[in-house]
């Protein structure tokens, strides 16, 4: 595991529900296919409406042109980010799309899940609502040992909460490394 | 202090004597459901993990209903339904259910109900959100992703956060006006889409017990649009009857006791309620329909695993019986056997069939077609700005195709009502 991930913030508001971060027509390419799972990356938030994509100001698209990856790594959301359907295509399209952690109020349970035990990227909660204090392109720098994140850009620095007990997955990579790593799975 | 029956079921399933909620816990899983959307990554996960000696832990187990993007000339849907049927011919699966063949059944939650894989006591995962449906049964049923679907389909074992319990008691009987959407959009409302996250929604009282089967998945079906982890309504005879007519698997009733705990009880009173929509582009905007009758509208939509079963279309067909619907009006049953009952179930002597036939409505072919957009050529897909009430469960922006249109979610009835009129309207006022 990263112990810093440095990256430009994308923000985006509440209830951003897995429709948003891929729509469902697109969940018809393969996730395994080395070229069709750059789709996912492609897509990824653009089912978020515009005036609502990139806060404050909004209006900014997440994929610029064709590219499959996005210039942005760190997601700040609001509460209850990820809600709507159990699909793993929306962790897998923000991994493809180059996003290393979503920092938000709360998440909806199985996207939570997702991006642990597939090992997509790290879903951080904040101790306050930060997607009011943090604008779309700031600089930020997550410490993971210090569960903290700095906004290079301004000065501020916020606290996070601790992973807690899903950590330890994390910590392996996904859950098939924990459960080898625990001796569950053999190989 | 005693325990909910979600802990109960919980706690079987973890071979221990008693859970309490917020404990990390690993779970033996009787039933593993897929279909075409997660069942193809499923898979490639499932061989990337466990390499060229992967077994599916128990094949009797395994059940994949593929229903999303079945009617579409999308090559790339097609190709994933392939891959599914390549996948059980290899295998041997038992429980595959093709479409193109007599084995294809619909959309898996009801089709789940149908052929008998939901049986009281046991414990169910799905990879889809609406996988909670099953909880109408008495038992625990969850939606995950595609990782966690490929670890139980190589070990049988998840983990899972025991939740805490909310109970929503009702009271009364059911008035003719008001269906189990009501009473779901209703709670929605009330406690926002996540104010059951990480928790389990019981749902029980009187108002809940007189409910048919197809209307109490109604009330399950929707506890993650609340963000629920699971929705459960204990076994009765009604349950045990169904499960009967369709499967010898042995079942085990469990009840709350007296003393359980829960985080939180609500209480209504059916009689005092009222028809209810969820405004757009939230679950949780609730309104009555009195508030917003007179909206004009684009589309009628009844369908999907929480809004096209067999009640849902006897409830349509009750309004639509002699009329004409004034704007657009699909109609697509939940399963392939919802379709043919469409041809049984009569309303004042006419089949439900012919009803929507003579009043002007498109019926479509058993899938999840337009509740959730899909490729662009699925039946009832919404367009740019249309305005739409449906009966789906999410109306979340473009959830239904457009990112430009607005979903209204009602009952069967409210749809119904205003599909006559072409605008929204009570269905006391059409009744």
């Amino acid at each position: 595991m990263e112990k810093v991930i440095q990256g430009k913030a994308f923000v985006l508001g509440d209830k951003i529900d897995t429709d948003q971060i891929i729509p469902a027509e697109h969940l018809v390419y393969s996730l395994s296919h080395p070229e069709e799972k750059k789709k996912y990356g492609h897509y990824a938030f653009s089912g978020v409406p515009l005036p609502e994509s990139g806060l404050p100001m909004g209006h900014i698209p997440f994929i610029k042109g064709e590219n499959h990856l996005s210039d942005y790594s760190i997601i700040i959301g609001g509460g209850n980010f990820g809600c709507g359907s159990s699909r793993e295509h929306a962790p897998f399209a923000l991994q493809v799309a180059g996003v290393k952690a979503v920092i938000a109020e709360s998440y909806a349970r199985i996207f939570y899940r997702n991006c642990v035990d597939g090992g997509f990227l790290i879903p951080y909660e904040g101790y306050e609502k930060l997607n009011d204090k943090i604008k779309t392109g700031d600089e930020l720098e997550i410490d993971l040992a210090a569960n903290s994140v700095k906004n290079l850009t301004t000065g501020q620095e916020y606290l996070l909460k601790p992973l807690g007990s899903v950590v330890s997955i994390i910590e392996a990579g996904d859950l098939f490394e924990y459960a080898r790593k625990t001796g569950m799975l053999q190989g | 202090m005693g325990m909910t029956i979600t802990e109960k079921i919980l706690a079987k399933a973890s071979g221990k004597s008693k859970v309490v909620p917020g404990e990390t816990i690993w779970l033996s899983v009787d039933v593993l459901m897929t279909h075409d959307v997660c069942g193809p990554p499923t898979i490639d996960i499932w061989k990337r993990e466990f390499g060229s000696s992967a077994k599916i832990w128990d094949k009797d187990k395994l059940v994949i209903f593929p229903d999303h993007y079945i009617f579409t000339a999308n090559s790339h849907a097609i190709a994933n339904v392939a891959k599914l049927r390549e996948f059980a011919s290899e295998y041997d699966l038992p429980n595959y259910y093709g479409p193109g063949t007599d084995r294809y059944k619909g959309v898996c939650h009801m089709a789940l109900a149908e052929e008998g894989y939901n049986v009281p006591g046991t414990v169910l995962f799905g990879t889809d959100s609406h996988t909670c449906t099953s909880g109408a049964f008495g038992m625990f049923s969850t939606g995950v992703g595609n990782s966690d679907a490929a670890f139980i389909l190589g070990t049988g074992k998840i983990w899972e956060k025991v939740p805490e319990s909310m109970l929503f008691w009702f009271d009364g009987e059911i008035p003719p006006y008001l269906t189990a959407k009501d009473m779901i959009l209703q709670i929605i409302g009330d406690i926002t889409t996540d104010g059951a996250t990480y928790r389990a929604m019981e749902f029980a009282g009187p108002g809940v017990m007189s409910l048919p089967m197809s209307e109490r998945m109604t009330l399950t079906n929707m506890a993650i649009e609340a963000g629920g982890m699971n929705g459960i309504i204990e076994a009765d005879e009604l349950t045990e009857a169904y499960v009967k007519a369709r499967t010898s698997k042995p079942y085990e009733i469990f009840r709350s006791d007296a003393d359980a705990v829960y985080q939180s009880r609500y209480t209504y009173d059916l009689s005092k309620m009222e028809p209810m929509v969820a405004k757009p582009h939230s679950p949780d905007n609730k309104d009555t329909v009195r508030n917003v009758q007179g909206t004009r509208l684009t589309k009628c939509y009844i369908g999907s695993c929480t809004g096209g079963k067999l009640e849902d279309f006897i409830f349509a067909a009750r309004i639509l019986f002699g009329q004409q619907v004034q704007v657009p009006t699909f109609i697509v049953p939940a399963s392939t056997w919802v379709d043919q009952q469409l041809d049984v179930e009569t309303v004042n002597g006419v089949t439900l069939r012919d009803i929507f036939k003579k009043a002007g409505c498109q019926i479509g072919e058993s899938s999840c077609a337009a509740c959730l957009g899909g490729p662009s050529d699925t039946f009832g897909r919404a367009q740019d700005e249309e305005v739409i009430i449906s009966t789906t469960n999410r109306n979340f922006p473009g959830r239904m195709g457009s990112k430009k249109s607005a979903v209204y979610l009602a009952s069967a009835l409210t749809v119904a009502a205003s599909a006559v009129k072409g605008v929204i309207t009570d269905p006391r006022d059409v009744m």
